[in-house]
């Protein structure tokens, strides 16, 4: 934490120093789903776990909805949880992870937007992530996931989902700071995996998109 | 760089904590605020405004009227009137506020409440210069 006020980034070097991808305009019928069934309940807080997105806090608090906001991308991407276990092979410090993130101590969420963030988290930290969340949820609250088909490639890059619409989304490339390059899709999941990665849910919803990812409406 | 002069400009209005100096304790006036430097333990600027410039560290809770953020904070800003997160902020805390302007690019790790707008407490009252939800 010192370290961070220090004005250290806590994130790795970049992957090349493309372009900016340009943003993008994509329709989400889970999007659509979870807006249909938050409409129905009041009090409704939000976990938003992608991106920092102004548009989203504005669209949420205008709604006198309560909204927690944290990017757990950049905060996976902290050279200080490699680490390197009693053999000296390189590992990741999973319970320092979730000693300073997802850390919302007597607070629970009615809808979590987990975006395609399962595709860009080190792979250590997938399934206890997961399991976290789940422990944040209210029991009938929703997730919304993204994950990217085995169509996309490797420099699909990981993106700010702006809320455009009770169906829209606005898709922002987002680069790493200071590096000009961007994350890269670390793998693809198929519908048995997301179905596993989910067991301890209630149900999960698929829903096909036009474009090279899978929506999952999954609730707890 | 767009907004630099912007915080030139204020600089020039009110007090002014440069980037050299910390400050580990309670920071409090009756006064705005301009700081660049380093401040570790609480702000308190009840009716009056704070702004975290570029080079500011906070690792305090923040109180005041109304609180922009070009820098870094690590605790909780509690804005009677409004919070604005400029694009380089990164707070790591709660944020309350009437108003909450947040630009993109800006890093938030925690709540962000956005309190209703209290009401005058009688007709014939003086209006206040800013509603204070921390009462």
């Amino acid at each position: 934490m010192l370290k961070w006020l220090r004005g250290g980034s806590g994130q790795a070097a970049a992957e090349g120093g493309r372009e900016a991808p340009p943003r993008s305009k994509r329709h989400s019928s889970a999007l659509k789903e979870l807006n249909r069934n938050l409409a129905r309940e009041e009090n409704i807080s939000i976990l938003d776990l992608g991106a920092t997105s102004a548009a989203n806090i504005s669209l949420f608090t205008s709604k006198g909805m309560k909204v927690c906001t944290e990017d757990l991308i950049v905060a996976s991407t902290d050279p200080e949880l490699q680490i390197k276990d009693f053999d000296g092979n390189p590992t990741y410090d999973v319970d320092r992870f979730l000693k300073d993130n997802l850390a919302f101590e007597m607070r629970s969420f009615d809808a979590v937007l987990f975006w395609d963030i399962a595709d860009y988290l080190p792979e250590p930290l997938v399934k206890p992530v997961i399991e976290r969340i789940c422990s944040l949820m209210k029991p009938g609250a929703q997730l919304l996931a993204f994950f990217h088909t085995k169509d996309a490639g490797p420099d699909s890059p990981y993106s700010r989902y702006h809320i455009a619409g009770e169906d829209a989304l606005d898709v922002q490339p987002i680069a790493r700071k200071g590096s000009g390059g961007y994350y890269k899709l670390l793998r693809v999941f198929n519908n048995r995996h997301i179905e596993n990665l989910f067991r301890d849910f209630a149900s999960l919803k698929f829903f096909l998109a036009r474009d090279n990812m899978r929506e999952v409406l999954i609730v707890r | 760089m767009a907004e630099a002069p912007k915080i030139v400009d204020r600089r020039s209005d009110v007090a002014s904590i440069g980037k050299s100096v910390v400050i580990k304790g309670e920071l409090s006036g009756s006064e705005d605020l301009y700081l660049d430097g380093e401040v570790e333990g609480s702000i308190v600027l009840n009716g009056n405004s704070l702004t975290v410039g570029p080079n500011g560290r906070v690792r305090a809770h923040i109180k005041a009227r109304e609180v922009i953020v070009h820098g870094k904070v690590d605790g909780n800003i509690l804005g009677a009137g409004r919070v604005e997160l400029r694009k380089s902020a990164a707070v790591l805390g709660d944020i309350s506020s009437q108003r909450i302007m947040i630009e993109d690019g800006a890093y938030v790790k925690g709540s962000i409440d956005v309190q209703r707008d209290a009401k005058p407490a009688a007709p014939q009252a003086t209006a206040p210069q800013a509603a204070d939800v921390t009462k």
